[in-house]
């Protein structure tokens, strides 16, 4: 007798966030503590499942980091080009420091390499640790990825009053176009203004919202394909259906490098996109 | 039309006549959307290969260049497709 579970319930209890970790090779669930509340507010800043495995992939990536730069270092220090793993992270991050941060940045953009590094290979991880099973993908919590965007727009506004001064920064809200004068200067301020300030807000907004429903729609797909197994409950479409999961899985591995890179490059545009406004 | 609407809810009396609408809203939104993607996307890639065709020696480039494009356009999609999810999450 095939057990038809609810699949929407199903599917919202394996991507959104809970209290619950539960340990690879069947070793149980993890409790995490109940809410701590923020004295005299509603707000609760316990830990959640998303919160630990952020934690997980930022010992990740320090780990992998830290001994890629060793294992290059020490075969510089023999004279030799760095080979293995320590090879193949230098060119991850040779890659993301010349294609993606200086060619977007330009003049002076080495103060931001480590930024755009950091949001990388942090999403990266993030992204990739929900491809495992018993995970879940911190990425595919909007807090996470609003998170993420707010710490980009905080440094490309601020970056940008530092670079322009307040009267350039202030000139790229209230925009004139160049060569106008006189009242068509004034009326095309008027209206452009508006649409300056909501588009400086618009991208942090996109920004958030792409990785978010990148990440969440394709575990979606995937569970909703694997309810459909419980659905029709025969063999046949067992077989054929998983490996169509397998195929969506493969897909989900070069979103999840995409999107990192997605976030990282549109980052570094709109820090470019600041820096060079006159 | 709205009088064919409602003579198909009569029966439906356990949900309300609201959320069968959000519903119907929900699902034409997502289709639209997937139109718009699959129209976007398909003109890229036709673009891009013609493109790698008249010049094979900048196909790198052009590569580089269709994959961050299409991923833009997946994103403004997946948003619209977020927002409709929203009218069936909504009770």
């Amino acid at each position: 007798m095939i057990q038809a579970p609810d699949i929407g319930k199903v599917i919202l209890e394996h991507t959104a966030d809970s209290k619950i970790v539960e340990l690879p090779f069947g070793l149980g669930e993890w409790h995490l503590p109940g809410p701590w509340y923020i004295p005299g507010t509603h707000i609760d800043v316990s830990p959640t499942r998303h919160v630990v495995l952020m934690g997980v992939a930022a010992i990740l990536v320090f780990l992998t980091i830290w001994s890629a730069g060793r294992s290059v270092a020490k075969r510089h220090r023999e004279g030799k080009a760095p080979r293995g793993f320590g090879a193949a992270v230098e060119a991850m991050v040779l890659f993301v420091r010349d294609d993606v941060a200086m060619v977007s940045i330009g003049h002076g953009g080495e103060k931001f390499v480590p930024l755009i590094e950091t949001l990388f290979f942090f999403i990266l991880y993030c992204n990739l640790l929900g491809l495992l099973p018993w995970s879940a993908t911190p990425t595919g919590n909007i807090a996470v990825t609003a998170g993420l965007a707010l710490v980009a727009f905080v440094v490309i506004e601020v970056s940008g009053m530092l670079a322009l001064g307040p009267k350039g920064y202030l000139k790229t809200i209230v925009m004139v176009p160049p060569g106008m004068h006189g009242f068509g200067a004034v009326a095309m301020a008027f209206l452009m203004t508006p649409i300056e300030i909501i588009g400086k807000i618009v991208k942090p907004f996109a920004l958030t919202l792409r990785l978010f429903a990148n990440m969440t729609a394709g575990h979606f797909v995937i569970l909703a394909l694997m309810g459909l197994i419980f659905l029709f409950g025969s063999w046949l479409i067992a077989g054929g259906t998983v490996l169509f999961i397998l195929f969506m899985m493969c897909l989900e591995l070069l979103v999840a490098f995409l999107q990192a890179y997605i976030f990282a490059l549109l980052t570094a545009v709109f820090i470019g996109l600041m820096q060079h406004e006159h | 039309m709205h009088n064919l609407l409602m003579m198909l809810q009569e029966p439906a009396a356990a949900v309300t006549a609201l959320n069968n609408n959000a519903l119907l809203g929900g699902g034409i939104g997502m289709g639209l959307a997937i139109i718009g993607a699959g129209i976007g996307i398909g003109r890229i890639g036709g673009q891009a290969v013609e493109a790698i065709a008249r010049q094979p020696e900048a196909s790198a480039d052009i590569r580089g260049a269709m994959i961050l494009t299409a991923a833009l356009i997946e994103g403004v999609t997946l948003a619209a497709l977020v927002f409709a999810l929203l009218f069936k999450l909504i009770k």
